[in-house]
């Protein structure tokens, strides 16, 4: 179970960064976690920020490359206790 | 059916094949032996080094052939750490960058397991190496080797060694160059310590790898060395490949500016195309700032592994660098190292013979496979 889902990664304001969706992509393999990110994004409001839960060792260079594709603030990540994958922080951008 | 691949190996060419069975009546002998079968091999294998030794622009008894261009990075890099190793200051510091054939990654590891530090340099988007990045490194107190590729065997780059060469020689650190994508396609650079290419790159057989040690540079073989090959390379040197390589390389570069004229072309149109056939994909590197037969894209949304088996399906034999189509099952770290996108990618790497008619074909089948690929997904793409 992962630790901390809905806390932003350490050194980030806390209300600023909060979570206004959680996706949870554990076990689903690259693409599946860029989908569901791509899918989804548009429920939360502009400025607000997704959490996208992934253990597939691609999304870690996918999400934040997407991000810049897509004109998304990346965020930043955290790992998930017992190396159970990460949180991936995402800011709607537009 | 097209075969798409000729950066994982191109296929032999007819002067390769054609020395390799001559050869193989004269050079299965011991070339170190004293009678006439083994002078014979002798002379073959001289002749061999002094040909590639024109081709590379080095001395012959710089050449040592290897069984293939992993051998001759692996020889390379661990053999310049060891002669630097010193008992009172340990061994010294490597600089890499970040996007080097897994090869001159796994023997940096190593060495690095070994007591070595290792700074991995960065690149751009482009795969292009920092160069500010790379020779803050090579400044390092104890650096004793860096090494960095002439070009990117996955998205093709061509990488900016002479503008690394100078900071090398300033401070006395051997530069390793691993040509193995580049030689016979493109000039090679100049200014390297130690060079390293590999003969299936080039339309030769398998089973032939060249490591160029300069005069100058301190090496010592990391592994157990007899007599051969300077000794610096182990083990009974296949002839007939070597003889078979070395033809194949002269072809290559001796048609190598034609060649460059036809593959850039098609690979143009591939780059040119792609983003107006198939929506969501992104090509990666600089057209102006690549090597001829080679282009890589990624099809967002969509398994990489699935793209290589509708393709072969469909008749083309294409790579990829995608986790999924890989067998280690990690996204491709040189793709990472640029920030890009790494699943659904496609590298598609065009043999010298390669029609215009199958690059057209290519393109009318992709962008049908991936939209395909992308409905039965069930996915629809909104503004994100």
């Amino acid at each position: 179970m992962p630790v901390n889902s809905t806390q932003p990664p350490a050194g980030q304001p806390g209300t600023a960064a909060a979570p206004a969706l959680c996706i949870d992509a554990l076990g689903r393999k690259c693409p599946v976690p860029i989908i569901m990110l791509a899918e989804r994004i548009g429920e939360v409001a502009v400025g607000q920020v997704v959490q996208v839960l992934a253990d597939d060792p691609a999304a870690k260079t996918d999400v934040p490359a997407w991000c810049g594709l897509k004109s998304h603030d990346y965020v930043g990540s955290a790992e998930l206790a017992g190396e159970a994958g990460w949180a991936f922080l995402v800011r709607r951008g537009y | 059916m097209a075969y798409l691949d000729a950066a994982s190996a191109e296929p032999m060419s007819p002067a390769a094949r054609q020395a390799l069975l001559a050869a193989l009546d004269d050079g299965w002998a011991d070339p170190g032996r004293l009678y006439r079968e083994g002078r014979r091999a002798s002379l073959l294998l001289d002749q061999a080094r002094e040909q590639v030794a024109a081709v590379l622009r080095c001395r012959a008894d710089e050449v040592a052939f290897t069984s293939s261009g992993t051998q001759a990075v692996q020889l390379a890099v661990l053999g310049a750490v060891l002669a630097r190793q010193s008992a009172s200051r340990g061994p010294g510091h490597v600089v890499v960058s970040a996007v080097e054939h897994s090869s001159v990654l796994n023997a940096a590891a190593q060495a690095e397991q070994a007591g070595s530090q290792v700074t991995i340099a960065g690149v751009g988007a482009d795969g292009r190496v920092d160069v500010a990045g790379f020779t803050d490194a090579v400044r390092r107190d104890r650096t004793v080797l860096a090494c960095l590729q002439s070009a990117n065997h996955e998205v093709g780059t061509i990488q900016p060694v002479a503008d690394v060469v100078a900071e090398c020689q300033a401070h006395g650190v051997p530069l390793l160059v691993d040509a193995a994508a580049s030689a016979g396609r493109a000039p090679l650079p100049t200014g390297w310590s130690m060079l390293a290419t590999s003969g299936h790159k080039w339309g030769g057989p398998p089973g032939v790898g060249v490591m160029v040690i300069r005069k100058t540079v301190r090496w010592r073989a990391p592994m157990p060395a007899g007599n051969r090959e300077g000794h610096r390379v182990p083990g009974f040197p296949n002839l007939p490949a070597i003889i078979s390589a070395v033809a194949a390389l002269e072809a290559f570069e001796a048609a190598r500016d034609e060649a460059d004229i036809a593959l850039r072309a098609l690979t143009g149109q591939i780059r040119d195309r792609i983003p107006a056939l198939i929506p969501d994909c992104v090509v990666h590197g600089e057209r102006a700032n690549a090597l001829p037969h080679i282009v890589s894209f990624s099809c967002l949304y969509i398994d990489g592994e699935a793209l290589v088996i509708e393709l072969d399906k469909a008749g083309f034999s294409v790579s990829s660098g995608s986790a999924c189509a890989t067998d280690t099952q990690q996204p491709s770290h040189v793709l990472a190292a640029m920030g890009a996108i790494t699943h659904g990618n496609v590298r598609v790497s065009l043999p010298r013979d390669t029609s215009e008619e199958t690059v057209t074909k290519f393109l009318e089948v992709l962008p049908q496979i991936a939209s395909r690929l992308r409905g039965s997904a069930g996915q629809s793409r909104k503004a994100g």
